[in-house]
């Protein structure tokens, strides 16, 4: 198999683009998808600080590796959870199994990731020291231990967009690709849930002044582009993916949609940039936000937590500053 | 030659495509990249007798 640009030999294969690229050429190719995607959902300008969702795994680092390669001004954000292994390892992608804690070892992959590059920087927020409780034993004492996702994602969000808001940075940029899209989308649709088939875009835009706007320049990105632009970018990224995701359901809905673009290939990008465009066109419409969505829901909705003074829909407290209040 | 995921090793016959030996242990090609000698290999490529393969998962559930 050779590369469709210089007839070297291929590193991957790009059916769903019709190409097959050498590593040099590969290379080139990930940034720029990154870049016409930042342009094509106008996510943010080239002045534009950007902070970056770094969880230290294969998605985020490329990300914010390609941002870093097209110059914008990107800075990493690491949130440490306090995750460890359930049982027995982890891997990094060198394949070498070591005992000890999730969550430290990513941050060692952050660290490690921005010491190799002069001029990333990057901000640590270590929950625990914080606020006191690292997220499972957060999930334990709120009974929540078998939604573990959905609370991490709301103690995330959270923190980054305080974080972000605080600094001063246009957008939070996260690793989502196309696959975490796809599974999302369909988990969505099974269910109807028509106030998050409402918003899911590659753009999430700010509501209030102290709501930042989310991007994912991945968006249109397979996962696994993204997986072999960080192997042959060289980043030592955590191999495995969060102890607590083992079983969820977004794996299984990745695997159906590989299952699925083995059989037709392109269905994932067709599945997702098809009903972007239905919806932008009124071919299919949801109901506007709704209110306890505190990321996104409508102005006219929002006024100031009690507590952190971020603003949420809820009457007193924010979800964040509820969740420490029943702890 | 070897193929190696994870914690596990197959030991198969040269000779036959990445993508046919990704298969014949039971794996989905889509779902995995391969690397010999530390360098990414496409599923064209034809196993040789002392290659040494390893598999990368591409699939990742959630951030830490």
């Amino acid at each position: 198999m050779k590369c469709s640009i210089c007839g070297q030999p291929a590193i991957l294969n790009l059916r769903h683009h019709m190409l097959r690229l050498c590593a040099p050429h590969f290379m080139e190719w990930f940034p720029e998808q990154v870049a016409r995607s930042i342009k094509r959902y106008r996510m943010f300008g080239p002045q534009d600080r950007i902070l970056v969702a770094v969880s230290g795994g294969k998605d985020s680092l490329a990300l914010w590796d390609a941002l870093l390669r097209l110059g914008y001004q990107a800075d990493g954000m690491y949130i440490n959870l306090g995750i460890k292994e359930r049982s027995c390892h982890s891997q990094t992608s060198d394949g070498l199994s070591q005992p000890g804690d999730y969550s430290g070892k990513s941050l060692e992959r952050v660290r490690a990731f921005a010491a190799q590059r002069p001029g990333a920087r990057y901000q640590v927020v270590d929950v625990a020291a914080e606020y006191g409780l690292n997220v499972p034993d957060l999930a334990r004492r709120n009974h929540r231990s078998a939604k573990m996702c959905s609370l991490c994602g709301l103690v995330k969000r959270h923190i980054m967009n305080r974080a972000a808001y605080q600094g001063g940075y246009a957008a939070i940029a996260t690793g989502h690709n196309l696959d975490d899209e796809v599974a999302t989308l369909l988990q969505n649709a099974l269910h109807w849930e028509t106030g998050y088939l409402a918003r899911q875009a590659p753009v999430l835009p700010s509501t209030h002044p102290r709501l930042v706007r989310k991007v994912k320049p991945l968006a249109r990105m397979y996962e696994r582009d993204s997986a072999a632009y960080a192997l042959v970018q060289g980043i030592d990224y955590i191999y495995d993916e969060c102890p607590y995701a083992e079983g969820a359901k977004s794996i299984f809905f990745k695997k159906l949609f590989n299952q699925i673009e083995n059989l037709s290939t392109g269905t994932k990008s067709q599945f997702y940039l098809q009903f972007l465009k239905a919806r932008q066109q009124g071919r299919i419409a949801f109901p506007q936000l709704e209110a306890g969505e505190e990321d996104d829901a409508p102005r006219s909705l929002l006024r100031d937590c009690d507590k952190c003074g971020q603003p949420t829909s809820s009457a007193d407290l924010c979800a964040f500053c509820r969740l420490w209040e029943e702890t | 030659m070897k193929l190696i995921y994870r914690d596990q090793v197959w030991e198969l016959r040269p000779g036959m495509t990445v993508r046919d030996a990704i298969r014949k242990v039971g794996l989905d090609p889509e779902e995995v990249l391969a690397v010999r000698n530390g360098q990414l290999i496409n599923e064209e490529t034809l196993t040789g007798t002392d290659d040494e393969i390893k598999l990368i998962a591409v699939i990742s559930g959630g951030g830490q």
